[in-house]
């Protein structure tokens, strides 16, 4: 077993020993999403034109509340110095933490939320169209979030500090991936929208793990 | 005539080696060199240095100047490479609390790019910890899980070992188990050094104070 596989394995393997942080993300993604309907009422109307805005933005948040736990646990205990020092770059265990942390937030998130769509009135495409939307923007969240995570490492008030650095950059992946629920409802496709969210991705794929491994080199020393 | 002595390099050997933190020298032009089989004691008072040389002999820390070189090679050069020679323990005993020893163990020897196989079981033999085996760690004692870091120590079979005060929370069976560990580490050829407060009591083992700088042999 690689030491990407290792790695990732072991963070699933500490989320399956702790599911209640795991809980917590997603009912607060529910809680915070519910809210909605309950104080704007029932005008259907209202509530489907701005389900995806809210969704996205309660699963961001979500996303967020996870991530200030990402390095500092293994900061805190230590295991940090031993990822820095494993024969192999440290750019892959960057990598490894932040696809643990989108199995693990990301994609239960991405097939939540098509369900709580049902209690802001989207119809069936639009229903799938948000999930298809959220399983390919969420990387991106996982991955910038995972970069102000480690460049907040051993900050105080890190959290606020996470959330001032991942909040602006997560903002083009927010905007498509709202917009493409709006798209829809215009009667038109979302392939262009999908396109874009997959191009930040990769984008935040190919510069992300670098930056990463850099801000944790900084804080180990 | 008798024929001159052949003087034998050492194997890691550091040079000039300097390093500052938060504006100020912690040490300056500090030189010593190991061979194989021998063990050097950073000794000196709280904030004297021994943590800061450790982390920066690993790689943790960059050096302001100087050379650390490997069998007359810079590990600069291919710092991956030397990571895999090392074996550290610092402060923090590098465990997942809600992981159990093994776990921990086996996991930390896979992130090396090794396979524990036979060699588990001998480790955990070494600190006593095959009763504490399937134990969370989250539920041992600060000595337990002091005991199972330094398995982790002698599971991973790297040439150099850095420890950061190893006899801390050791009671007297496990500080023995530590020097036979270490013993039979260094009678295999392989080097070690550690920051300690406390005598190591290994015959042989040099000192190097960093309060004085130079090295001496342990009395």
């Amino acid at each position: 077993m690689s030491g990407f596989t290792t790695l990732l394995a072991r963070d699933l393997r500490l989320v399956l020993r702790r599911p209640g942080d795991v809980g917590v993300v997603l009912a607060f993604f529910v809680v915070a999403t519910v809210l909605f309907p309950l104080g704007i009422g029932p005008e259907t109307n209202v509530l489907a034109r701005i389900a995806a805005g809210v969704l996205w933005c309660a699963a961001l948040f979500a996303a967020l509340l996870s991530l200030e736990r990402l390095f500092a646990a293994d900061y805190e205990d230590g295991t940090l110095d031993l990822l820095l020092l494993a024969p192999w770059p440290l750019e892959l265990a960057a990598l490894a933490k932040c696809l643990a942390h989108w199995i693990v937030t990301g994609l239960p998130l991405s097939l939540l939320a098509p369900v709580l769509g049902i209690a802001f009135g989207l119809d069936g495409p639009s229903l799938l169209a948000l999930g298809a939307t959220l399983l390919v923007g969420t990387p991106t969240l996982s991955l910038i979030g995972g970069l102000a995570a480690a460049l907040t490492l051993g900050a105080r008030k890190s959290g606020a500090l996470l959330a001032l650095l991942a909040l602006p950059l997560c903002v083009p992946t927010l905007i498509f991936g709202a917009g493409a629920i709006e798209t829809l409802a215009a009667g038109d496709g979302i392939v262009t929208h999908v396109a874009i969210l997959a191009a930040l991705a990769l984008v935040a794929l190919a510069t992300t793990p670098w930056a990463i491994a850099a801000a944790l080199r900084q804080a180990g020393e | 005539m008798v024929p001159p002595l052949l003087e034998v390099p050492p194997v890691f050997e550091v040079k000039d080696l300097s390093c500052r933190r938060g504006g100020r020298p912690v040490f300056d032009r500090l030189s010593f060199g190991l061979g194989a089989g021998e063990l050097l004691a950073l000794t000196g008072r709280n904030g004297s240095g021994k943590t800061s040389l450790l982390r920066a002999l690993a790689g943790l820390t960059p050096p302001e100047a100087g050379t650390i070189s490997w069998r007359g090679v810079d590990v600069a050069g291919d710092p991956e490479t030397w990571r895999g020679r090392l074996a550290w323990l610092g402060h923090l005993e590098g465990l997942k609390g809600d992981l159990t020893v093994v776990e921990n163990l086996l996991i930390a020897e896979r992130l090396r790019g090794g396979e524990a196989g036979d060699r588990l079981d001998g480790a955990l033999l070494a600190f006593d910890l095959t009763g504490l085996a399937v134990r969370e760690v989250r539920t041992l004692s600060a000595g337990q899980r002091r005991r199972t870091a330094l398995a982790r120590v002698v599971l991973s079979q790297a040439p150099l070992w850095l420890l950061d005060e190893p006899l801390n929370a050791l009671d007297a069976p496990a500080q023995a188990a530590f020097r036979t560990a270490l013993q039979t580490h260094l009678a295999a050829g392989g080097l070690a050094i550690a920051a300690t407060h406390a005598e190591l009591g290994i015959e042989g083992a040099q000192r190097l104070d960093l309060r004085g700088g130079g090295l001496r042999d342990e009395p």
